[in-house]
């Protein structure tokens, strides 16, 4: 009989040893690097590799975690505690400021989130840290443009993506050369898959925030998905909120990812739910579902 | 789990785009709500059908011309293996960027229309997989469908293609030919009932079937040092490790080893990998490799057996290149050439020779170098690279050329 572990198989060993090599090539090429940290599952897995592509040495570059205000309380509590396990710098900005500025207006409606405005705050904490190279979670597999994107992914002085205008990528031979207020987006797990980072958090059996697993929550129905109950989200007068049995499968803001009913208290259990469902990862994000090019807009402004 | 890394070639409209959604499609590997968003965006460009090609044409300039600018990576797996594909542009504008998607591929899938037959872009292709020495190509003669599926057409394009492949082969390297239709999922993961003639495997069942022999991990060993840890706490007041991948061969606790450039000799004393000791490491491995003595090692060192043969100090060497900047090479112009993690200033001397890929023949005496184009060319570097022949090592003996004001990488070169 087929076991579940043979229809998963193992994580290949290949992708964590090119994401090490990566980066190892970020900390010698750039001056001042720094990993941007969201506290889901995938930049989890960056800082993992962080931690072994320098030990016994300490992470060489700081997190920086661009908080729009609307996360989980469940994510925040992780990021802090995992700053403090790794012994790693974190840094902290947020979108609140970057409105109370004038620099980002917040949104209204009822599918109002911070997540665009995220962009304005990354910028100015790259240009106030002088960033030179930012390494992100981003993986080829979630979104179209994403995976048109190489892995050392020049921007201009505003953080703009151009797809036409990209460097060749080689072999691995990475060419991280920059021009003074250019930078660098790093994306060491391209070539990971959804699956993949599942696989690679149950054998290194790591610490993941709990909201990854099924708990009860408050939630609303809308556009035939669950939503966290928050005082960010705009909630209708027909939209009452009742108590379900969810967990999330990939964590943004409360108000722009949706929740999916579960039962899966082990990881087992998630690899499994992965496997056979019929919505992609990013089917549960409502910005993405903006425009057909929602994702390579965004990444023309600047986003990660 | 293995990996296997494939890349598609073919002209524009050949279908590329097409026979991915359709692999991704019959593999099962297309969730509910992308075939919905597919479903209704070929319903919004008036198609009866739906149009797998927008899976992996994720730009905005792509949907809009209907042509692939930049490579996509597209991934699926089968309980057997974990299959990444680049899907690359068939323009001739966007070739650099076939060579980025191909340049890590252990199969080359080539797309010829059977209603056209074969094009200066198949030959294109074909000496792109020859010169980065894929070991497998499968050639798809696509669109079987609007042929008739006739067994004459198939063999017409396969023997004026065998005169091509004759030239342009190494020692080595699998070619064989598929009659497909992508749009129809013919011979993809399925034998097409059309064509009872040819029975050859289907798509998925050779790549399924497809063995490459890790001749890296056999090769002469080769590790360059990325990055030295000093971690200098406490805990580990004197450690002092050299991080890189292995990039050939296998290293094990106990080898003497030489340091390149400097000739410097040592034990290995332990390998590691985060918190767990390993006895050997081989090509791929990612590691943190401890020296029995104190050598004066950094970043761009390269350290290789004792007891094998050193990696040659290439100064004045000559290199295929295929030139992937607007910008022409010309000679006497200085480049930085980077050689794995290594970079140095390159002068090149002469162009020595230009390959017309339609016909496999050499032109000697160019001046330049243009955008695409394959050439040898006779280069000299500033420092010393400890490179070996492409042919010998394909992990040692590539290099890029970068422009030293745009910071672009204009080519890519092999030793010869």
């Amino acid at each position: 009989m087929q076991t579940i572990q043979d229809k998963i198989g193992h994580f290949p060993r290949q992708l964590e040893d090119e994401s090490i090599y990566i980066l190892r090539e970020v900390a010698a090429q750039f001056e001042r690097p720094a990993l941007l940290f969201s506290g889901g599952k995938d930049s989890i897995t960056l800082v993992r590799l962080a931690q072994k592509a320098f030990f016994p040495g300490k992470i060489p570059f700081p997190l920086v975690h661009i908080d729009t205000g609307h996360n989980f309380p469940e994510t925040i509590e992780f990021r802090d505690w995992l700053a403090k396990e790794t012994g790693a710098k974190l840094i902290v900005r947020y979108v609140q400021d970057s409105i109370n500025q004038g620099k980002a207006t917040e949104e209204s409606g009822k599918y109002a989130s911070r997540n665009v405005l995220q962009t304005v705050t990354l910028l100015d904490t790259i240009e106030e840290f002088k960033f030179d190279a930012c390494i992100g979670g981003a993986r080829r597999d979630e979104e179209k443009a994403r995976a048109k994107e190489r892995i050392f992914s020049v921007r201009d002085d505003f953080g703009q993506w151009d797809a036409k205008r990209q460097r060749p990528e080689l072999f691995d031979m990475l060419n991280g050369r920059i021009a003074v207020g250019e930078n660098v987006r790093v994306f060491p797990i391209s070539n990971w898959t959804e699956l993949d980072v599942w696989n690679y958090i149950k054998e290194e059996k790591m610490e993941i925030p709990s909201i990854y697993y099924s708990h009860q929550r408050q939630v609303i129905e809308r556009d035939g998905m669950l939503w966290a109950d928050s005082e960010y989200l705009n909630k209708e007068a027909d939209e009452i909120p009742f108590e379900a049995t969810v967990r999330f499968r990939t964590v943004g803001d409360m108000t722009c990812t949706a929740a999916v009913a579960s039962d899966a208290t082990d990881i087992d259990v998630i690899i499994e739910e992965i496997l056979s469902a019929e919505i992609s990862e990013r089917g549960a994000r409502i910005d993405d579902k903006r425009s057909e090019a929602a994702m390579e807009k965004r990444k023309q402004q600047g986003y990660f | 789990m293995d990996i296997l890394r494939i890349a598609t070639a073919g002209s524009v409209d050949d279908g590329k785009s097409t026979l991915i959604g359709r692999l991704l499609y019959e593999t099962n590997s297309i969730t509910k709500d992308k075939i919905e968003a597919l479903e209704s965006a070929s319903k919004r460009k008036g198609l009866d059908f739906l149009d797998l090609s927008l899976l992996t044409d994720g730009l905005i300039a792509e949907r809009e011309q209907g042509i692939t600018i930049d490579v996509a990576n597209i991934y699926f797996s089968t309980p057997t293996r974990k299959y990444i594909i680049a899907d690359t542009p068939g323009h001739v504008e966007y070739t650099r960027n076939m060579v980025t998607g191909a340049s890590n591929a252990k199969v080359s899938l080539i797309l010829v229309d059977a209603r056209q037959g074969v094009v200066e872009q198949t030959a294109r292709h074909l000496s792109i997989a020859a010169m980065l020495r894929i070991p497998k190509v499968i050639i798809c003669v696509n669109k079987m469908d609007l042929v008739q599926y006739q067994e004459s057409t198939f063999n017409a394009i396969k023997d004026s293609l065998s005169e091509l492949v004759a030239q342009t082969t190494f020692e080595g390297q699998e070619i064989s030919f598929l009659p497909i239709s992508s749009l129809y999922g013919q011979n993809i993961t399925q034998k097409a009932s059309e064509m009872p003639w040819f029975n050859g495997n289907t798509l998925l069942g050779e790549l399924e079937a497809f063995e490459y022999a890790s001749t890296l991990a056999h090769a002469p060993a080769r590790f360059p040092v990325q990055f030295v840890v000093r971690p200098m706490t406490e805990a580990y007041h004197d450690f002092r490790g050299y991080a890189g991948k292995i990039s050939s061969g296998t290293f094990k606790v106990g080898d003497a080893i030489r340091v390149l450039p400097t000739g410097q000799e040592s034990t290995i004393a332990t390998i590691e990998k985060f918190e767990s000791k390993l006895d050997q490491a081989i090509a791929g491995d990612s590691v943190t490799i401890t020296l029995s003595t104190d050598v004066d090692i950094s970043r761009g060192n390269t350290l290789v057996l004792a007891s094998e043969e050193n990696a040659p100090a290439l100064k004045d060497f000559s290199a295929q290149v295929c030139w992937l900047d607007h910008t022409a090479l010309s000679p006497g112009k200085t480049y930085l050439l980077q050689h794995g993690i290594n970079t140095t200033k390159a002068k090149i001397s002469q162009i020595t020779e230009r390959l017309d890929v339609a016909t496999q023949t050499s032109t000697q005496g160019v001046d330049t170098l243009k955008l695409n184009e394959i050439g040898t060319i006779a280069l000299r570097t500033a420092q010393p690279i400890s490179a070996d022949q492409y042919a010998a090592n394909p992990a040692n003996g590539a290099f890029i050329l970068i422009d030293e004001f745009s910071n672009s990488t204009v080519g890519v070169g092999f030793v010869k």
